[in-house]
């Protein structure tokens, strides 16, 4: 396996958070201890529940903001000081495309132009360079001139969502994070923008940290699939495997819970509680007041991810066994 | 046995512009119909115009009928004991169908005194009872709490508490788990099919989520563009799709388990109402399309015991999907 070229070790990011208007502040723990590695050229899937810290992840490994503890690497270097330089030329390797494709465009400037910022932001070719770049990159997208001299406002949903990603390409990054590309789009149209992103990988040699909460359209697009629970990633492994043969229990309900055409939902792990609170985390393992399978042990002990045969690592009593490794987490 | 619900012909236009283009449905008693398409294609606009909801300058004309009974054109007093009613409805989005400055006892409370004839300490009772029904803990207490300090998933729950306040014959539940994650999802819909079996009420779902629909629903009708067009027991839509809308759906779904499979995108994108193709709407993304398609659009004809579709080329279209050369 090629080196990786994202490198993440141990981030750790919390925020202030006010409970009503007057109430003290509590400290939330969006990001705990998450390390991951991307090697060259593969994607990893982030998925998890509405608040477990994917996009937070997303957005300290891209450098938009600083991880309390812990360190992000880029192609074996670690990330350099916002605003320098050799920040900036690390920035434009690497790029972002979000899930709103209307709130990430300016209604007012024609796409084409928008397409072209970042070339101008970086100063990169001659002003006919650019342009020649914008119109290969349309092209890219699948789309034509006649759509570069349009307003957002007048592309569908999945059209915009292309011109997003070929300004994100302008500067031929390495490396995407693609936060919910495609949440918002209708069925039909995700799967041509799926199957342009997973042409575009191949073409142009990409990687990617795709964040979804939409575990069919991870597994289409990813090799390697971090399920992440309140801030802590409680399972890693190969994406085909892994949804085939989750190991911690709350993948196992996450999988189980995915409707699928032609399964009836017996057998389904319906969970009991309510939605995890990341203000208010429980002790030991996070997930255990929800977990049809917890014990004893896992209000108190936080379990710790470790490997578990294959490429695969959980982060669970049951699934680790009796080798206890007490770590705190703090 | 005649249909519970049924709309025939149910077209809206607003402003001029043509929206839900003569619409067939009928829901049976006890039934769990599923509603899926394109956003856009006018599956909260039937249910809206069905009970008469739209606002004013929605043109609405066809026919929706109540046990026999007309409700297009009916008098306010007799739409008013409906809704809520006999015919309860999930909206899309719950935030802005709580009211934010009322306790939720005092919403639910509202509920059951227009539409069930219980007064004082019975009411109180009945509201407790529904917050229990639908799994909100500490039921008793809760009642005394403002919609934000529930969750989502909460949120939602009572939501189905007041849909069922009025102990109706059917439920119209739109997009009722979109917002939520998975797992609270699963919850919310074990959650509506027991109470559905438990008193067998009819239920509409309408969902852009091909499996929530193909798991919770006896049959399903899928939406393109004001119309329906195709409609089967669920286990043979899936199973069988035969419009080419509902097979490009079918095939833009990623698979779950066995091997990936490049995606089978439907090309193209929606037709914009104002600017309706003649003919089959789809036919400028119909890989099946020909000069007859653009002729006049398809009516929903029967193929098969209780399938009907809406395609003038459904059997070339059904061979395509078994691989037996159209032709
Ligand atoms: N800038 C911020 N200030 C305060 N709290 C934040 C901030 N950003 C994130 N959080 C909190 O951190 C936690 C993790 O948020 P994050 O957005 O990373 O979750 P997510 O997994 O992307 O969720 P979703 O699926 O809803 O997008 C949440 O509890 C969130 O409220
Ligand atoms: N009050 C209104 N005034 C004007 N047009 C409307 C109104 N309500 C809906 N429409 C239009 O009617 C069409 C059908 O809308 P509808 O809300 O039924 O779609 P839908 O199938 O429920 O989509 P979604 O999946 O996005 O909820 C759309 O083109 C919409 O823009
Ligand atoms: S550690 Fe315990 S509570 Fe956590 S997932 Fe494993 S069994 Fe469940
Ligand atoms: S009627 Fe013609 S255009 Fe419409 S779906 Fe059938 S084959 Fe395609
Ligand atoms: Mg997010
Ligand atoms: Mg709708």
């Amino acid at each position: 396996m090629s080196p990786p070229l994202v490198e993440v070790s141990g981030i750790s990011r919390s925020y202030a958070m006010r409970s009503g208007m007057f109430g003290r502040s509590t400290a939330v723990h969006a990001v705990d201890g998450v390390s991951l590695a991307i090697a060259k050229g593969e994607t990893l899937g982030l998925v998890g529940e509405s608040g477990s810290g994917k996009s937070t992840t997303g957005r300290i490994v891209l450098g938009l903001e600083p991880p309390d503890r812990g360190e992000v690497r880029f192609d074996g270097k670690p990330m350099a000081t916002p605003g320098t330089a050799a920040w900036r030329a690390q920035r434009a390797r690497m790029q972002m495309i979000f899930q709103d494709p209307l709130g990430a465009l300016d209604r007012r400037l024609p796409v084409a132009t928008q397409i072209r910022e970042p070339l101008d932001i970086h100063g990169l070719g001659s002003s006919a360079e650019r342009e020649d770049r914008v119109r290969e990159l349309l092209r890219a997208v699948e789309l034509t001139p006649a759509h570069g001299a349009r307003y957002p406002g007048a592309l569908s949903g999945g059209q915009r969502q292309r011109i997003v990603l070929a300004r994100a390409l302008a500067t031929k990054p390495d490396f995407l994070v693609c936060d919910e590309p495609v949440s918002a789009l209708d069925v039909s149209i995700q799967a041509q923008v799926v199957n342009l992103l997973c042409d575009l990988q191949v073409q142009l040699s990409l990687t990617l940290l795709f964040i979804s909460h939409d575990l069919r359209v991870v597994r289409q697009i990813s090799n390697v699939v971090a399920v992440m629970y309140l801030g802590r990633i409680v399972e890693i492994g190969s994406a085909d495997d892994l949804f085939a043969r989750p190991e911690h229990p709350y993948t196992q309900a996450l999988v189980s819970a995915s409707p699928a055409p032609g399964r009836r939902s017996a057998g389904r792990i319906v969970l009991a509680g309510d939605p995890p609170n990341p203000a208010a985390r429980p002790q030991g393992c996070a997930f255990h007041p929800r977990c049809p399978r917890a014990i004893a042990r896992c209000a108190s002990e936080v379990p710790v991810l470790s490997a578990v045969g294959g490429d695969r690592q959980v982060a669970c009593h049951l699934v680790t066994g009796p080798r206890v490794e007490r770590r705190d987490a703090a | 046995m005649s249909p519970l619900v049924s709309i025939q012909g149910l077209s809206v236009a607003f402003n001029g512009v043509p929206v839900l283009r003569g619409v067939d449905i009928a829901l049976g008693k006890g039934e769990a119909l599923g509603l899926v398409g394109e956003s856009g294609s006018g599956k909260s606009v039937t249910w809206l115009a069905a009970l008469g909801l739209l606002p004013r300058h929605a043109r609405v004309s066809g026919s929706v009928r109540l046990d026999g009974r007309e409700l297009l054109g009916a008098p306010a007093t007799e739409l008013d004991r409906v809704r809520g009613g006999r015919v309860a409805m999930i909206f899309q989005d719950p935030a802005s169908a709580l009211n934010p400055v009322l306790t939720i006892r005092k919403q639910l409370c509202e509920a059951l005194a227009l539409h069930r004839d219980l007064q004082g300490e019975a009411v109180k009772a009945e509201a407790k009872r529904l917050l229990d029904l639908v799994g909100i803990p500490d039921a008793a207490r809760r009642l005394s709490a403002y919609p934000h300090e529930f969750s989502g998933g909460q949120v939602q729950r009572i939501m189905i508490a007041m849909a069922l306040a009025g102990n109706p014959d059917v439920l119209i539940a739109d997009e009722p788990t979109t917002a939520l994650d998975a797992t609270i999802q699963a919850q919310i819909l074990e959650l509506l099919s027991t109470i559905r079996r438990e008193m067998s009420m009819a239920m509409v779902l309408i969902s852009h989520d091909l499996g929530v629909v193909a798991e919770n629903c006896d049959r399903v009708a899928v939406m393109y563009a004001g119309r329906i067009v195709e409609q089967a027991p669920s286990n043979q839509l899936f199973a069988d799709p035969v419009h080419p809308y509902a097979q490009g759906l079918i095939g833009a779904l990623p698979p779950l388990d066995g091997p990936r499979r490049r995606l089978t995108a439907i090309p193209g994108t929606v037709p914009d109402p104002a600017h309706m193709p003649g003919g089959c709407a789809f036919a400028p993304r119909c890989a099946l399309a020909e000069e007859a398609c653009g002729l006049g659009a398809p009516s929903l004809a029967p193929i098969a015991n209780d399938r009907t579709v809406a395609c003038i080329r459904a059997e070339a279209s059904r061979r395509a999907l078994l691989g037996i050369a159209a032709e």
